[in-house]
């Protein structure tokens, strides 16, 4: 029943003059699913959020945002959606109570002074709330703009990369609350650009130049992608990467930390080229399974 | 080690300004089309030796001389008689609606007199709240009639030509009997002060929102553009009333204006020409992408409110086409409406012609306000 998805649009487009910046594209997130949002910079991730909040109009395609439909019901889907901007969009000039009451206000809300108090307690806002937002870090910027997000009790949190510059630990506190948000029953779709974020999600959905290439859950977008990874570790394998990444049947080499990955889908290939140096000293070799940083570097370099 | 002073770091600034100055298109049209516009446009209008003033004759003498002053003033640049009448009450009421300047009346007998040598009466009433109009007319009202008669003065009556004019002049300063200049500036000041205050208040209502990010946020929640722009300008409303007030009161006080009219009145029209003056600022915030357009435009409609209103020049000084474009400005509305209130004291009836045009202009500019605003972001 299409009630159960909290998005569901087919064929979403967007041009900017020449430029498609969307290009047909299809998501259907279930209720209640925390989805990842992936893609490099520019491939299109902020104009796809801003088509299913309303803020743009698709030039193609059509579908629902929370049964609403996304071409004609725009204003009644910004009632029940939270949308976090990249940029922090709050008013700098205003303590973080202003800003919440502000907004509270232009939703209606009933019983607001409580409404606000208790979002303030939820996400830790209490002690700060009449400091300026123009004033506080970036973690707590962020968090001040989840929670007035959050005012409006939304069905659908769309998060455009809310943790960007955020320090790890404020980072990791932002997504225990996002789970905890979704065990409420909202749906949310994040975007980042983080893996260990995107691991965090039910369910990712890639975007490359405005197409979405590839969906499914972690397991399953590294599964679909059939790439084979091999590890090269030691102390010698710095000079080794620019060689072996002109070798036929790799389709990417690179350093994750100080170990080298090469990755490829043809494994008679692939083993060709590691052969020389499994022996070698100071150097060790092993298989591992690609990870989602493998993937996606290989998917935007195949795009080349 | 680096140089206290670089000529290449002064140029790679200077490098980056042009260049940034460059992407901005439509300041640098600005640039260039504002100055070559107001130069035509003030340089063909302004006339500091007005000419056509509008003015009314009344006539109560059917005789030859009562018509050659009325054919001389009729052929004369300086007056543009615009109605003749042989009403005196007929002629007051068009100068206490500013329909005319001056109203030059002819008495009876006039005709009969000036043949008996009796040197009959001719009044000039001038509308003094405008002091600079109104300066040159009685010289020239003189002048002309003097030359008139001088040619009609033949046979027996050729010696009356020579000496003094025939007539007696007398002149008439209406509403500012002592041509007290600051009676007629300090009431235009609080057209000129409001437009210059009000339109800056807006102009960056919503630039500002745009250049720092919380404009798409705006935009995400759930209020209406005329949500957006009642809420925008209303707080404006109270700040222009706030400055209407100290300048009414330095007025009062401090430049001793009279103020005869109705204040409730004035009140009204303040609150119409406050409102229609943050409409156009709010438009213009729709319209600027960055701060600084916002400003340029400001101030391409502040020169004209200064100029083509009738504050600086007298208005109907200037020619047709430029009248036209002072009609359309709020300031030249409010201009007569204070003018008229505080020393004519002029009630609705005769405001209303400029009250009207106030409203509609207010209308008119919030619609195009409304419409400019973009829901989305496309």
């Amino acid at each position: 029943m299409a009630s159960d998805l909290a998005i569901d649009v087919h064929g979403l487009t967007k041009r900017f003059g020449k430029k498609v910046a969307v290009d047909h594209v299809d998501i259907a997130v279930p209720s209640g699913e925390v989805w990842g949002f992936l893609g490099p910079n520019g491939s299109g991730k902020t104009t796809t959020i801003r088509m299913l909040c309303g803020l743009l109009h698709p030039d193609d395609g059509n579908g629902t945002c929370l049964g609403l439909d996304v071409l004609t019901q725009s204003e009644a889907i910004k009632r029940q959606v939270g949308y976090m901007t990249q940029r922090f969009s709050f008013w700098e000039d205003l303590s973080i109570r202003e800003n919440l009451e502000f907004v509270a206000r232009l939703y209606e809300l009933p019983e607001r002074r409580n409404k606000v108090d208790r979002t303030l307690e939820r996400l830790g806002l209490v002690r700060r709330q009449n400091q300026l937002a123009g004033e506080l870090s970036g973690g707590w910027k962020q968090r001040m703009a989840l929670a007035a997000c959050m005012l409006h009790s939304p069905k659908l949190l769309l998060l455009d990369e809310p943790t960007a510059g955020v320090d790890p630990k404020a980072r990791r506190d932002f997504w225990e609350e996002i789970h905890a948000l979704s065990e409420e029953g909202l749906t949310v779709l994040v975007s980042t650009h983080y893996m260990d974020e995107a691991e965090r999600c039910d369910r990712i959905v890639y975007i490359l130049n405005g197409k979405l290439i590839a969906r499914g859950s972690v397991d399953e977008v590294i599964a679909q992608s059939g790439l084979i990874t091999f590890v090269l570790e030691g102390r010698d394998v710095r000079r080794l990467m620019q060689h072996i990444q002109n070798q036929p049947g790799v389709d990417y080499a690179g350093f994750f930390g100080a170990a080298l990955h090469v990755s490829g889908r043809d494994r008679a290939a692939l083993t060709r080229v590691i052969a020389p140096y499994r022996n070698q000293s100071g150097i060790t070799v092993s298989e591992t399974k690609p990870n989602l940083e493998d993937v996606f570097i290989h998917l935007q370099e195949q795009a080349k | 080690m680096t140089r206290a002073f670089s000529f290449a770091r002064v140029y790679a600034i200077l490098l980056k300004e042009f260049l940034q100055m460059r992407r901005d298109r439509i300041t640098l049209g600005m640039i260039i089309g504002v100055p070559l516009m107001q130069l035509f446009l003030f340089g063909f209008a302004i006339n500091f030796n007005p000419r056509a003033l509008p003015t009314v004759i009344s006539v109560d003498d059917p005789g030859v001389f009562a018509r050659s002053v009325v054919a001389a003033l009729e052929n004369s640049s300086y007056f543009n008689v615009v109605a003749e009448t042989n009403s005196p009450q007929k002629a007051r009421r068009l100068l206490q609606e500013g329909k005319v300047l001056f109203a030059v009346e002819i008495p009876a007998n006039f005709t009969r007199d000036i043949v008996r040598g009796a040197a009959p009466d001719l009044l000039i009433e001038v509308d003094a709240t405008d002091t600079a109009a109104g300066s040159y007319a009685i010289g020239a009202l003189n002048g002309i009639a003097s030359s008139a008669l001088r040619d009609d003065l033949k046979g027996p009556l050729a010696a009356r030509a020579q000496g003094p004019p025939p007539f007696n002049p007398v002149t008439h300063l209406l509403y500012n009997p002592e041509s007290v200049t600051q009676y007629n500036i300090i009431p235009g000041l609080l057209a000129v002060i409001l437009t210059m205050t009000m339109v800056l208040m807006t102009c960056l209502a919503l630039t500002r929102e745009r250049e720092r990010g919380t404009y798409e946020n705006l935009l995400a929640m759930p209020a209406t553009p005329v949500e957006i722009m009642m809420g925008k300008i209303a707080p404006n409303i109270v700040i222009g009333g706030i400055q209407s007030a100290i300048i009414l009161l330095v007025a009062k006080f401090v430049f001793f204006v009279p103020m005869i009219g109705s204040l409730l009145l004035l009140s009204v029209a303040l609150a119409i020409y406050i409102t229609a003056n943050l409409a156009v600022g709010y438009t213009f915030s729709t319209v600027a992408e960055n701060q600084l357009q916002a400003m340029q435009m400001t101030m391409f409609f502040l020169l004209p409110a200064i100029l083509l209103s009738g504050f600086a020049f007298p208005f109907d000084g200037m020619p047709v086409w430029a009248q036209w474009i002072g009609e359309v400005l709020p300031a030249t509305h409010f201009l007569r409406i204070v003018r008229g209130i505080l020393l004519k004291d002029n009630g609705f009836p005769e405001i209303w012609p400029d009250l009207w045009p106030l409203i509609l202009f207010m209308f008119v500019v919030s619609g195009i306000a409304l419409a400019r605003f973009r829901r989305t972001l496309d």
